[in-house]
């Protein structure tokens, strides 16, 4: 059925990966942080990588975003990223929603997401999405002029997640977007990021909280003092006996 | 009351020239968290270049007022790319040093240059016209506190209103966040600079033709009191800047009137003490919030 000269199986992968990571390292001083990480993010999917405190996994997501000097590779859509700085990255189709929501206080809500769609030149286009942000998160309408610092947590983290949705990006990286928030908004934001990954957007979320990013990942990693120690279907990795020892206790 | 007002005008003009200065100063330290301890010889550079220009081609003001603030601009851009830049990650007291350093050696070239100091040329007619009474304002007064104050207004627009200008505010706040943003920082950094650095120059040419006669040593001697007026109206916001350097001015031009003139700089150093023991942060600064 298939005439392509490529073996059938890898040309698949090659148009189904969206983003790809291999051997990803980094280093602080001497210390090394993430050691050789490889993973593949398919397109519409949504990843998740999980491990306790201090296994690697936001300087994974800092190395893909270019916040840290990485080794190893980074490809997104084919293209590759490894050393590309930040702005380079948004502008490639990948944005990230930092750990601890990362708002800026003294702006406005709506400054906030304008700042998000700083590479976009499409005035009409960022007016439009910032109606469609309202429409996720109707309480950030009613606060767009207000100061972001005055926001809760849980707004708080509904800006940073519209704020990465301005540029675009196709593929969103999520650094433990569930920190500090009671269930209730925990409930409504993987609401929304469910809502978002069904509208085409790809996402990689990290998370502390097995149990939680398990049940809304199709696939995911767990991550164990910088590497990869298991992987699989998301249910798959919940059933797991390591998985469950060490994370869903 | 004639002689008040007349001190009031006075005032108004001396500020207006700190006010210019001490911007220079609270926009980098706005977004970087240093005191750029060169600024007050870009400053001096502002006011030789600006004499440079006029022995050279006598051109009117309107033409080397921009010609020099591209000029000093650029020179702040220099000095930001070759010796704060790769000083990012050091420790702040490398920063400080590197910076005083670098006042330094622009104070020493332009003294090499000219170890005595110049008389400006006069670049325009100067009117006195009578107010009231004894009160006199003269058209360079109108002109140095309008151009002045035009600049700040500008510069207060482009900080609150513009997309550059939001990019500023955010990196002042979290630099790495506004990276994720794909804002190029070092980008918005470099021209921060550079704006501080060419008011800073037009800073010069006003106060060359206030008091014509300028030296090297000026950059030190008014930038420190211009850093004075930054640290009171409170380091890092723009109107505060704007503030303590009309206060200074004030200061200075009252001293003067009331005291011996050598009690001038005593007074306006005395000042920034006694503010600083009731508002830490400066009259408009707000206490910085610490991440963890």
């Amino acid at each position: 059925m298939n005439a392509t000269s490529t073996p059938a199986g890898s040309a698949e992968r090659a148009k189904d990966t969206v983003l790809s990571v291999r051997n990803l390292t980094v280093n602080y001083g001497d210390i090394r942080a993430v050691k050789g990480v490889s993973f593949d993010v398919r397109r519409g999917e949504i990843f998740t990588l999980i491990g306790a405190n201090g296994a690697g996994k936001t300087s994974t997501l800092r190395a893909l975003s270019g916040l840290c000097p990485c080794g190893g590779e980074i490809v997104l859509e084919g293209r590759a990223l490894g050393g590309a700085a930040p702005e380079v990255i948004v502008a490639a189709g990948m944005s990230q929603v930092p750990e601890g929501r990362g708002i800026f206080g003294a702006l406005t809500v709506a400054e906030n997401l304008r700042l998000g769609a700083w590479i976009r030149r499409d005035r009409e286009g960022v007016a439009a999405d910032l109606e469609r942000m309202f429409g996720y998160f109707p309480r950030l309408r009613e606060r767009r002029e207000q100061l972001a610092g005055t926001l809760s947590g849980g707004e708080q983290q509904m800006l940073a997640v519209a704020r990465a949705l301005m540029s675009r990006a196709r593929v969103l990286l999520l650094d433990e977007p569930s920190m500090g928030l009671a269930p209730k908004l925990v409930k409504e934001i993987y609401a929304v990021l469910r809502e978002i990954n069904a509208r085409g957007v790809t996402i990689l979320l990290v998370e502390q909280n097995a149990n939680l990013a398990l049940r809304l990942a199709d696939r995911a990693a767990v991550l164990e003092t910088g590497e990869v120690v298991l992987s699989g279907a998301g249910a798959e990795l919940l059933d797991h006996p390591r998985v469950r020892e060490a994370y869903l206790g | 009351m004639d002689y008040a007002l007349q001190q009031a005008i006075n005032a108004l003009q001396l500020g207006s020239i700190y006010a210019l200065i001490a911007l220079g100063y609270s926009l980098v330290y706005g977004v970087l968290g240093m005191i750029n301890f060169a600024h007050g010889d870009v400053f001096m550079l502002g006011a030789f270049a600006c004499f440079v220009l006029v022995m050279w081609i006598p051109l009117p003001l309107v033409v080397v007022l921009p010609a020099v603030m591209v000029i000093t601009g650029l020179a702040g851009m220099l000095i930001e790319r070759v010796a704060y830049r790769p000083l990012r990650r050091a420790p702040k007291v490398s920063a400080i040093i590197t910076a005083l350093g670098c006042g330094l050696v622009i104070a020493n070239a332009v003294n090499s240059l000219s170890p005595y100091s110049q008389s400006m040329p006069r670049l325009l007619e100067d009117e006195t016209h009578t107010l009231f009474g004894e009160v006199k304002v003269s058209s360079l007064q109108i002109l140095i506190t309008g151009v002045a104050v035009g600049l700040m207004v500008g510069l207060d627009f482009v900080v609150r209103k513009t997309r550059f200008g939001m990019a500023m505010r955010a990196i002042a706040q979290d630099r790495a966040t506004v990276a994720l943003m794909g804002v190029p920082v070092n980008r918005i950094i470099a021209l921060t600079f550079g704006i501080g650095a060419s008011l800073g120059g037009a800073a010069g040419v006003l106060y060359g033709l206030a008091y014509p006669v300028i030296a090297a040593p000026m950059g030190v001697l008014v930038g420190w009191k211009a850093f004075v007026a930054a640290v009171i109206g409170g380091i890092g916001n723009v109107r505060g800047a704007m503030l303590g350097g009309y206060l200074i001015g004030a200061v200075e031009v009252t001293t003067v009137a009331v005291l011996p003139s050598t009690y001038r700089d005593l007074i306006a150093y005395s000042l920034l003490l006694v503010i600083l023991i009731f508002k830490p942060h400066g009259l408009l600064g707000r206490p910085v919030n610490q991440k963890v």
